[in-house]
């Protein structure tokens, strides 16, 4: 809600003048809360510096615009809507959650909703249903974050009669027309999404922010895995952290590896054979340390040891 | 003669910018919220024509206010009113309605009088408009 200066801290009456001169910067910083915001990300997010950098430029910028608009410099909306290419498992769905509560901070989406959808939600099955199933979406995701996941779906070159295309247009349509009232975030593989942009110049041009969401290094996802251990509220032993060093490394070689996600499903077979372990001894009386912690055995039966 | 029926309707019309705020306050009480017209304004036809489905799971009044630009640029000529309908249990119901488009000329109500057995009279409100045919009462198409 902007809402208009009031004319009585403008005492000389002049037109131009701003009724507001100075600003602390740091009181409006801390006022928005996004500095918490930030820092969060830099916790909770391993890696990922290009992403981080260009989140906090955009902050920043938001910020400043919010300023400029108390001070009655006005400027048109900026164009929030952004596309994340990577890999799989580089944490592009994890940023748009974070994206949005940024947003939603400094006030530039009212509500701070997600809407996550994928192809199958935007296109119909028949003709005349497309159209209103979009729209149904897009009225969701009103005054909050859209965000669609593997975009490029959306366009099937190979078939002209393809529904996906009314889904594009009506998307571009309400990305141009009512830009206060949504951000569109569209995400997916490197690759295929340049295609698909090249396919669909509008969108392109249409889209502020592309950031591309780089692949962990062997550190970052060892990092990674202990953050999300931290999270279940498990622990490696010292061997076990060795082991799994050594795990991402030969892991990481092997086809299909997805960074995080990768982690996560490794993470969660460990605990599998963790719980094994321990309940094949039924006679032990067991700590909370053991029941916490993952010892290198546990890695070490992993298929990807025997290659 | 203005057509005065449901929320508001004493008021001047109200800005989209009222309309918006109303749809919010409906929309964070969880109520579910119906475009619906007509061109037949007697005050005992409550069952208007829905613009589409109720809108529920919206969080923003943005996207009503998109289907009510749309519904008006089809149907301008017509009554246009919002409802917002309270699914939860012991309500299941209407709790909120109110014109938010009418025709730019109201010809009001004819009212008949039927002399019946003995003395008695029935009355009868007849709107003007539905004289004509409907899509074309109002000069619409």
């Amino acid at each position: 809600m902007s809402s208009p200066a009031s004319p009585a801290a403008a005492p000389q009456g002049a037109d131009e003048i701003p009724t507001l001169d100075r600003v602390d910067l740091r009181r409006e910083f801390n006022e928005v809360g996004i500095g918490e915001v930030l820092d969060q990300l830099d916790r909770e997010l391993i890696g990922l510096r290009p992403v981080k950098t260009r989140i906090r430029e955009i902050a920043s910028l938001l910020l400043i615009e919010r300023i400029r608009n108390r001070m009655n410099l006005t400027s048109e909306v900026p164009t929030l809507h952004m596309s994340f290419t990577g890999n799989p498992g580089t944490g592009k769905t994890t940023v748009a959650l974070r994206i949005a509560s940024i947003l939603h901070k400094l006030g530039f989406v009212r509500r701070g909703q997600v809407i996550s959808v994928t192809r199958d939600e935007l296109v119909g099955q028949y003709i005349g249903h497309t159209a209103p199933k979009t729209k149904e979406i897009l009225k969701k995701a009103m005054g909050g974050v859209l965000f669609i996941d593997e975009a490029y779906y959306l366009h099937r070159p190979d078939n002209e009669r393809d529904y996906g295309q009314e889904a594009i247009e009506i998307l571009l349509q309400v990305m141009e027309s009512q830009r206060e009232d949504l951000v569109v975030i569209l995400a997916g593989y490197g690759d295929r999404m340049d295609k698909f942009f090249a396919s669909n110049p509008g969108f392109r041009s249409r889209i502020a922010h592309h950031i591309d969401f780089p692949d962990y290094s062997d550190q970052e996802l060892l990092a990674i895995a202990e953050l999300m251990l931290n999270d279940m509220n498990y622990k490696f032993s010292t061997d076990a952290r060795q082991a799994f060093t050594r795990y991402i490394a030969l892991r990481k070689a092997q086809p299909l590896f997805s960074n995080a996600r990768s982690i996560r499903n490794a993470l969660d077979r460990m605990r599998l054979r963790q719980a094994s372990r321990l309940v094949a001894d039924l006679d032990r009386v067991l700590s909370a340390d053991d029941i916490m912690s993952l010892e290198a055995s546990d890695v070490l039966a992993s298929r990807v040891f025997s290659k | 003669m203005r057509v005065t029926q449901g929320c508001f309707s004493f008021l001047p019309d109200l800005t989209d910018e009222q309309i918006s705020r109303q749809v919010q306050y409906a929309l964070e009480k969880g109520w579910a919220v119906n475009i619906e017209f007509t061109d037949d304004p007697h005050p005992r036809n409550n069952l208007w024509e829905m613009w589409g489905l109720p809108m529920f799971d919206l969080r923003d009044a943005a996207g009503v206010m998109m289907e009510l630009n749309e519904c008006r640029k089809v149907y301008g000529d017509r009554y246009v009113r919002m409802s917002a309908f309270d699914s939860s249990h012991g309500w299941e119901s209407v709790r909120l309605s109110f014109i938010v488009n009418r025709p730019k000329d109201e010809p009001g109500f004819r009212l008949e009088r039927h002399e019946v057995a003995g003395r008695n009279i029935r009355y009868t409100t007849i709107p003007y408009a539905a004289d004509r045919p409907e899509g074309a009462r109002y000069g619409g198409a």
